[in-house]
């Protein structure tokens, strides 16, 4: 499945600058950044419980939000894309 | 069921593939290309001059995941593997079957029936699409060949006779190959017949590409259920052959490489200039056309059909996977005899 993560980290604090890098290296574990807080990850049920315990972990549920949105297949009715950036499909062949 | 999980082709010289976290990162000239978390990856296919630090190679292999180096021309050079694991159980029965003549027989036989009756439906399938009578004719002809071949093998008890009957079937099927390449294509793939190290003609360089990369994912599946995949059955044992692997191998040949190659080569997604020639002959695919052909394979092996032994709709990638599965209940003599895969 296609989760979204996104978050709102404070980075107030030099402890708060450093759960928002910690949040980003988290999800780009499981997916790729397709916005500056925003990430798509596809995951499987243990791959999303595994993230979403390791973000909980990480965030201070005082200070920051984090939301977690799953996505309907198909993705290509339901997810569209505009502007320069164009995430990459880890499904489709993978050639460099 | 198991996961068709991606593999990464990484064909770009001088590309350095290091771990960042959880993720695999590819870059060109210290520039970022591609960074993929590790969950989505079975295994990593190098070609050339390609870097791997030492992190990639030591994750990969504790993993199970397969790490092939192949060198420019995309011949097989190595492959980096962990501990054996799996069970020693199954390799033991595996090495009880092989040294048994007649379970050794059976799978043989079983193996060459997989190869020639896919192969047949290629050349039917040809048959049915050709443009002219003549051509239509003389791949009957030769898929009733092939038929007769098949016809014979349940009685063939020695295994070089089941050797001998390959071999003129595939003989009858390479000879009318040619029939099946779009007459427009004609004159670039003149294909005659199968020749390897080096291949001698653009089809054959084609083919021979599509094999390397087929006999390394039926070599994944081998050693994913836990099969020794240097024993074979059909295929001789000779250090470091994958005798095991050659023999799965056979029945996927047709549908998912000589099929394939086909499929390209007739809507004209490889032309004359996706092929380089070299001194003495040889013939390759060029890096561009290289990467037409791991995008085509790729997505074959994302397509579904259903399997007629399973009832399941199962990716084409898988097909080893499921294959090798019902070998290891064969020789835990949980089965009566191997099953091939059977297109229809």
């Amino acid at each position: 499945m296609l989760i979204l993560v996104t978050y709102d980290v404070s980075t107030e604090t030099p402890a708060g600058r450093r759960r928002l890098r910690q949040v980003a290296k988290a999800c780009l574990n499981y997916g790729q950044r397709v916005q500056k807080s925003v990430f798509e990850c596809k995951v499987d049920q243990a791959g999303l419980e595994a993230l979403q315990r390791y973000l909980l972990k990480i965030i201070c549920e005082e200070e920051d939000s984090l939301r977690i949105y799953r996505l309907t297949e198909p993705l290509e009715r339901n997810v569209q894309e505009f502007g320069k950036f164009r995430a990459v499909d880890f499904e489709a062949p993978l050639i460099v | 069921m198991r996961q068709l999980l991606n593999t990464l082709f990484v064909t770009t010289p001088n590309a350095y593939l290091r771990l960042e976290g959880e993720t695999l990162c590819v870059e060109v000239e210290r520039e970022k290309r591609l960074q993929v978390p590790l969950h989505h990856i079975g295994s990593v296919v190098a070609f050339g001059d390609v870097m791997l630090t030492p992190a990639v190679l030591r994750r990969c292999a504790q993993d199970g995941r397969g790490v092939v180096l192949l060198d420019r021309n995309g011949e097989f050079s190595a492959r980096i593997e962990g501990p054996v694991s799996g069970n020693i159980l199954l390799r033991q029965a595996q090495h009880d079957a092989a040294g048994n003549a007649l379970t050794a027989l059976g799978i043989a036989r079983a193996c060459v029936v997989g190869k020639l009756r896919n192969a047949r439906q290629v050349l039917l399938r040809g048959a049915r699409e050709a443009k002219n009578t003549e051509d239509t004719q003389s791949l009957q002809q030769a898929s009733r060949l092939l038929a007769n071949q098949i016809r014979k093998l349940p009685e063939v008890v020695d295994l070089d006779l089941v050797r001998g009957l390959e071999g003129d079937g595939a003989r009858i099927y390479f000879a009318a190959i040619p029939l099946l390449i779009r007459a427009n294509q004609r004159k670039v793939f003149n294909f005659e017949r199968r020749s390897r190290r080096p291949p001698l003609d653009r089809f054959n360089a084609l083919i021979s590409f599509l094999y390397t990369l087929l006999v390394n994912d039926c070599r994944s599946a081998l050693e994913g259920v836990g099969l020794d995949p240097q024993l074979g059955f059909l295929h001789a044992v000779r250090p470091g052959r994958p005798a095991l692997a050659l023999d799965l191998m056979e029945e996927f040949r047709p549908i998912m490489v000589d099929r394939l190659a086909l499929t390209l080569i007739n809507r004209g997604q490889l032309t004359e200039q996706n092929f380089e020639s070299r001194v003495g002959g040889a013939v390759y695919l060029s890096e561009q056309g290289r990467k037409v052909v791991l995008t085509a394979y790729q997505q074959r092996k994302q397509e579904e059909l259903t399997h007629p032994l399973l009832e399941q709709t199962v990716a084409i990638g898988l097909l080893p996977h499921v294959q090798a599965r019902l070998l290891a209940r064969t020789l835990r003599g949980e089965m009566e005899g191997y099953l091939p895969f059977l297109t229809r």
